[in-house]
């Protein structure tokens, strides 16, 4: 594939300050993982790269590298060369290969990812999905390792048969992927752990 | 959060990286923590880093706290309960000349507290991360010396072998004989080693609201349990997991609820018997309250 030069690609620029800034998008995704649902907003100074939001950026320029696969769907396929160019990361040509995935379009059946095996379960894929919109007083009903009480959320965008989707993959424990689902600068984890009813 | 003890606290060395370690390190050991995180009690390998100090004095704790640590944090490390030894004093020094941070002795004041073989007396709070050094962590190493067996273990959940150990134990002395590193069971499904932290500290673990990560540098393994998790301590319905308990307080604060050290005094048999944990110890004796044998 012919790569085009650095000045022709218009590439946004990546984080101002990457050892700071990725420290503080980490620090907001473990603690959106150790306690998932709660609602996370990105305080930081990142141009985001259309199609992909502020929080879906901040979390690729801070978990991706060489050492991973990476699988664009359709709609943030174009975010591509800034990707490799910020990360080194490989691309995936297909879902089932890729150990984190952005996605901007309808998400794909769950069963189409990485769930790792019984005996590497961490070799399950991450799933940073861009969805409609993110409710603290949603819905769904929170239960799991994480939340002292049950917790709530709301979720747009998702597929009508999420939840049983979910179900499944908590069956599959330990195999299962691991979400984080971005709304522009906000974001939420839902670690393979995590009982979703409503 | 703001610094609360800046006298260790200022510029990073211009000479390292923040916190020491490159950032593809840190990025790698992230990825890691975060699925940790999403599997608790589940052992991942990690590309362990050799640091500027041999294993078995924290480099896996040291890892994992050079890869989570901001600017903003605020450290605390502790050596068997205690923030005054040449191991936490040593890696405070550490994060505070190759990350400039604020350090701390108080356990409210942390937003990190990493810790060698103790969970500190203090009720930990939600928002702060608990880091342990481990060396051993797998928990069934000493019933199965092969790696790729324990890892089948693991991934069948047959942990039949390990009830067999605890029971052979009360078949021979009449009660489960492990005083450290006690197995626990995570969220009903990983048993897992805490790190050899007296069992005394096990119930802390159950139901935390802190973060717990645990990292092994020479055995190159991370794990962790979020909040709020379930942790139970293997046992039997008839011979019911205990903490030990002392018939004495403690010689210099009376504290009678805190995990005692006892301490040789002379070359005549004397003893005293003295909290482990240094600042619970020293913050019972500034509020005014005295042991049998405080001066």
């Amino acid at each position: 594939m012919a790569m085009p030069g650095i000045a022709d690609a218009k590439l946004a620029p990546g984080f101002a300050d990457p050892g700071r800034d990725s420290q503080r998008v980490f620090r907001a995704a473990l603690a959106a993982m150790a306690e998932p649902g709660r609602i996370a907003t990105l305080d930081l100074r990142l141009q985001p790269t259309p199609p992909l939001g502020l929080a879906q950026s901040a979390l690729a320029l801070t978990l991706l590298d060489f050492e991973v696969a990476l699988w664009l769907d359709g709609p943030v396929a174009p975010a591509a060369d800034y990707l490799r160019f910020h990360t080194g990361v490989r691309l995936a040509a297909r879902p089932e290969d890729a150990d984190y995935c952005l996605i901007a379009g309808p998400l794909p059946p769950l069963s189409s990812f990485k769930a790792g095996s019984e005996e590497e379960p961490e070799a399950g894929a991450t799933l940073i999905v861009a969805v409609a919109g993110l409710l603290g007083d949603g819905p769904w009903r929170l239960k799991g390792p994480g939340l002292p009480h049950e917790g709530r959320l709301g979720v747009g965008g998702l597929p009508a048969d999420f939840a049983a989707q979910w179900a499944q993959n908590q069956r599959a424990f330990p195999r299962g992927i691991d979400l984080f689902l971005c709304a522009g600068s906000r974001l939420v984890g839902l670690p393979r752990t995590l009982t979703i009813e409503g | 959060m703001k610094p609360s003890s800046p006298a260790m606290a200022g510029e990073p060395s211009a000479n390292y990286n923040f916190a020491f370690l490159d950032e593809q390190t840190k990025r790698m050991i992230r990825r890691g923590l975060l699925k940790a995180v999403a599997i608790p009690g589940h052992q991942i390998p990690f590309g362990s880093r050799e640091m500027p100090l041999p294993y078995g004095w924290g480099t896996g704790g040291i890892q994992i706290t050079a890869s989570i640590v901001g600017p903003d944090d605020v450290l605390k490390v502790i050596d068997q309960g205690a923030d005054d030894t040449t191991n936490a004093i040593n890696i405070r020094r550490f994060f505070a000349r190759t990350a400039g941070i604020a350090t701390t002795e108080r356990t409210d004041r942390a937003s990190i507290v990493q810790t060698r073989h103790r969970v500190p007396e203090k009720p930990l709070r939600a928002g702060q991360i608990l880091v342990f050094q481990v060396p051993t962590p797998e928990p069934l190493r000493w019933l199965e010396r092969r790696e790729a067996e324990t890892r089948k273990m693991h991934a069948l959940a047959e942990y039949g072998a390990m009830h067999v150990n605890l029971y052979e134990d009360i078949a021979r002395f009449g009660r489960i004989a492990k005083s450290y590193d006690y197995p626990v069971l995570v969220n009903g499904r990983y048993i897992m080693s805490p790190s050899p932290i007296p069992k005394f500290d096990n119930p802390k673990l159950h139901m935390s609201p802190a973060l717990q990560l645990y990292g092994a540098g020479r055995e190159k393994r991370l794990y962790a349990v979020p909040p709020y998790t379930e942790v139970k301590s293997l046992d039997f319905e008839d011979h019911p997991f205990r903490i030990e308990r002392w018939t004495e307080a403690c010689a210099l604060c009376g504290a009678g609820d805190s995990f005692l050290d006892e301490v040789v005094m002379d070359d005549a048999g004397g003893r005293m018997l003295v909290c482990s944990d240094s600042e619970y110890c020293a913050e019972r004796r500034a509020a005014g309250h005295r042991g049998k044998a405080a001066p």
